[in-house]
């Protein structure tokens, strides 16, 4: 003895939309399962730590650690050995000094990211045994680069 | 879109829209290129690397969209059973590889002057990295399916959407976790990237984009013509029986 109602409403759906459907819900699951494993990565899939969460939770000072952020602009100095420099690294929050004795890559500038291999010292001093550059995402040709804001807006002016 | 279903009408259009495609992507792709290594202005910081630039950005869109393309038609093919769309997503497999293989490269090469490495394992690497052996996969997958009689299987259409789910952690691994790698510098709308290199990077887009239509749909002609011959030496064996 079957159902009338329900035998017709079976046939009522169409193949091809109950494969939608469960295509449909398969993809939520997945994408909900993808956005459970990037929640519980979030912290293990970051390459680096800026300044602020390295002096929220201090490494210990034996363990490796990358430190990330912006070169501060007029605090690069090279110590009297000639070899070792010193720099500030910041975050726009915090603040950490950095020092690093070695060849920097070429990138490495005041105002730039650096991201820099090493250890947090009792002191507060973070100790790098390598530095890499950061590049952010603008791209400026090199002669703008060298005028002023006020000369690269007149010649963008000029040009249009 | 079903009106394309019918191979001989795809082949019909196919085989004058792949010349088509193949010649004014290598003429775009070319011209761009010569733009990029030759008149476009060296990058305030990097120099002249930054020329590495138009070969690396257009592979990468490649290698995800190409993707992307596998999952549109591994939808198509599970939803509507369109009989060219498993064909498609087979077709774009060896192009996206390819294109991902080179985003990888130029990006190794040019992290080494930029960065000062040649490989790092931040999110946009590793994920990019886990792209190319989704590929390694899929080819695989879609090769063991259509040795296995009439490539009924649904395996490699199931595979694809589930890689599907890497394509925006690749997008947005550089925004939610901190990256070596730079966050993008063009988005909908705006670009942090001066005019005198989104042109050229614009047009080099264009014309390898142009270049993978051109070798997907010459693929798709080679898998059409195998799955013919296949089915005429049944026929032949069939008859002699």
């Amino acid at each position: 003895m079957t159902n009338p109602a329900a035998s017709k409403g079976a046939a009522g759906i169409k193949a091809k939309h109950q494969r939608l459907v469960l295509v449909a819900i398969a993809l939520v699951a997945l994408i909900g399962a993808a956005l459970l494993a990037i929640w519980g990565l979030r912290s293990q899939a970051s390459y680096f730590y800026v300044p602020s969460d390295i002096l929220a939770a201090r490494p210990d000072p034996d363990r490796g650690v990358r430190l990330g952020g912006m070169v501060e602009k007029g605090s690069l100095k090279t110590e009297p050995d000639g070899v070792t420099i010193a720099f500030v690294v910041h975050d726009g929050k915090a603040r950490v000094p950095v020092k690093f004795k070695g060849i920097v890559p070429s990138l490495f500038v005041e105002g730039s990211g650096v991201v820099a291999e090493g250890k947090l010292a009792a002191d507060g001093t973070f100790v790098a045994d390598n530095l890499l550059a950061k590049h952010d995402e603008k791209y400026v040709p090199r002669e703008m680069k060298e005028m002023t804001e006020a000369q690269a807006k007149q010649v963008v002016a000029e040009t249009q | 879109m079903h009106g394309f279903a019918n191979p001989a009408r795809f082949l019909r259009i196919a085989r004058w829209l792949m010349p088509l495609l193949m010649v004014s992507g290598v003429v775009l792709a070319a011209a761009s290129l010569a733009w990029g290594l030759f008149f476009a202005p060296a990058e305030g910081l990097q120099g002249e690397t930054v020329r590495i630039l138009y070969i690396h950005v257009p592979s990468a869109w490649l290698g995800m969209g190409g993707w992307t393309a596998i999952a549109v038609a591994s939808l198509t093919e599970l939803v509507w059973r369109h009989p060219l769309a498993g064909i498609a997503a087979r077709a774009v497999a060896v192009p996206g590889a390819v294109f991902t293989a080179v985003c990888l490269v130029t990006g190794s090469l040019w992290g080494r002057p930029a960065w000062g490495t040649w490989w790092v394992w931040d999110g946009r690497l590793t994920s990019m990295l886990v792209l190319l052996f989704l590929y390694f996969g899929y080819a695989a997958l879609a090769q063991a399916a259509s040795g296995a009689g009439q490539g009924g299987s649904r395996v490699p259409a199931v595979f694809g959407l589930i890689g599907a789910v890497n394509i925006p952690i690749i997008h947005y691994s550089v925004l939610w976790w901190n990256s070596l790698h730079q966050p993008p510098s063009i988005s909908v709308g705006k670009s942090a990237m001066a005019v005198d290199f989104l042109v050229p990077l614009l047009i080099a887009t264009v014309g390898f984009s142009l270049i993978f239509g051109g070798v997907v749909l010459a693929r798709m002609r080679a898998i059409l013509a195998d799955i013919q011959a296949e089915a005429r030496l049944r026929r032949k064996a069939g008859a002699a029986a």
